[in-house]
């Protein structure tokens, strides 16, 4: 006598509760790694507009990650999301936890993710879910500026001096591994897919494909030759090293002082 | 004599030590606030070139709202009047009163003159 199991319905609250954590946390923690550069930057303007983009990033996490909360219904705000989850339970991809490295460095990552931000919350403003798609939507505005600024960047860095285009060449070399990544769909993503809420992630890569191979190409930069070994788990909570450290000066204050206001 | 020639000796020196700007070009800034609204001087900043400048006169000046048009312009493009020819220059517009449209009311209805 076995009882009759019922499969999860398509649009379970849960798995939507993922999505929205994975694009907050992607958020949250590229803001700030960004943030480490503010007082940092090459040139006072380039400080202001580093700045500028870690201050849309963590407000774009802070919409998704309120409605993560309301999504999961158990009275978690925003703030309980950032500050109270250990390591394990974020799930941003690796990329955006690695240092901030070098200026080429932040700069090749930050394109990399603005092309995916932007192909990604296209797809999500057609989101059934009007209030994911409302976000999306007004994050998408911030992400197509983001990827003018780093994309004029590339180019420079690119077509610059021997040095400059060694270092960009060198961060391309080293962030490749971690692309895969971003694409990589569950059967989470099947089921949110299946309801319209979400878009199918492998269909969004060409698209990524072809936006970042313009730009590199113009850039007189190469992509790596070899396939790239995909790096994959950020998104079900296996992180670098990198993202415990960050964490921990990130959510210090509101550990020691819970509950304080300011 | 040889005075004159330290002192412009001095100045030299003292424009190559404040002077030197390690940093990109300078560029003039120009917002708009609403359509049909003159661009006014905002402020400068520094860029390699045009686009940049555009980008950087965005974060700078117009981060905050209230901006629908922005103007960028080489600093070295713009041909100032010297301020040691003022006198000449501009002293004679204010004395002629003639000159100022104030003899007349003006209608009701007549905005944002």
């Amino acid at each position: 006598m076995t009882s009759p199991v019922l499969p999860p319905p398509a649009s379970a609250p849960n798995t939507l509760f993922e999505l929205l954590l994975r694009l907050g946390d992607d958020r949250l923690v590229l803001g700030s790694r960004l943030s480490e550069w503010c007082g940092h930057g090459p040139i006072l303007e380039e400080d202001i507009a580093t700045s500028n983009v870690a201050l849309d990033l963590l407000g774009q996490a802070t919409m998704f990650l309120r409605l993560a909360g309301e999504v999961e219904g158990k009275g978690r705000d925003a703030d309980a999301l950032a500050y109270f989850r250990e390591a394990v339970e974020f799930r941003c991809c690796q990329l955006v936890e690695l240092p901030k490295g070098d200026f080429a460095f932040t700069i090749a990552r930050q394109f990399l993710f603005d092309v995916y931000a932007v192909v990604t919350l296209d797809a999500l403003s057609r989101s059934m879910n009007s209030e994911l798609a409302a976000i999306a939507a007004k994050s998408l505005k911030e992400a197509k500026y983001h990827v003018r600024h780093s994309g004029e960047w590339m180019l420079k860095l690119g077509d610059g001096t021997e040095d400059s285009h060694r270092r960009v060449q060198r961060a391309l070399d080293e962030l490749w591994r971690f692309t895969p990544e971003l694409f990589a769909g569950d059967d989470g993503d099947r089921a949110l897919l299946q309801a319209g809420i979400a878009p199918d992630l492998a269909q969004l890569q060409p698209e990524w494909d072809r936006l970042v191979r313009e730009v590199i190409e113009t850039a007189t930069l190469t992509l790596p030759l070899s396939a790239p070994v995909g790096i994959r788990g950020g998104r079900s909570g296996s992180h670098t090293e990198h993202l415990g450290h960050l964490l921990a000066e990130f959510q210090i204050v509101a550990r020691s002082h819970p509950g304080a206001t300011w | 004599m040889s005075s004159t020639v330290i002192n412009q000796d001095v100045v030299a020196e003292q424009a190559e030590a404040i002077a030197p700007d390690s940093q990109w070009p300078l560029w003039e800034v120009f917002t708009q606030s609403e359509q049909g609204a003159p661009h006014e001087h905002a402020g400068s900043l520094h860029a390699a070139d045009a686009e940049q400048a555009l980008q950087n006169a965005r974060d700078v000046y117009a981060r905050r709202g209230g901006v629908i048009s922005l103007w960028v312009v080489p600093a070295g493009a713009i041909t100032a009047s010297s301020p040691g020819e003022n006198g000449p220059f501009f002293d004679p517009g204010a004395d002629k009163a003639y000159r100022h449209p104030q003899f007349y009311k003006v209608p009701r209805g007549v905005r944002g003159l």
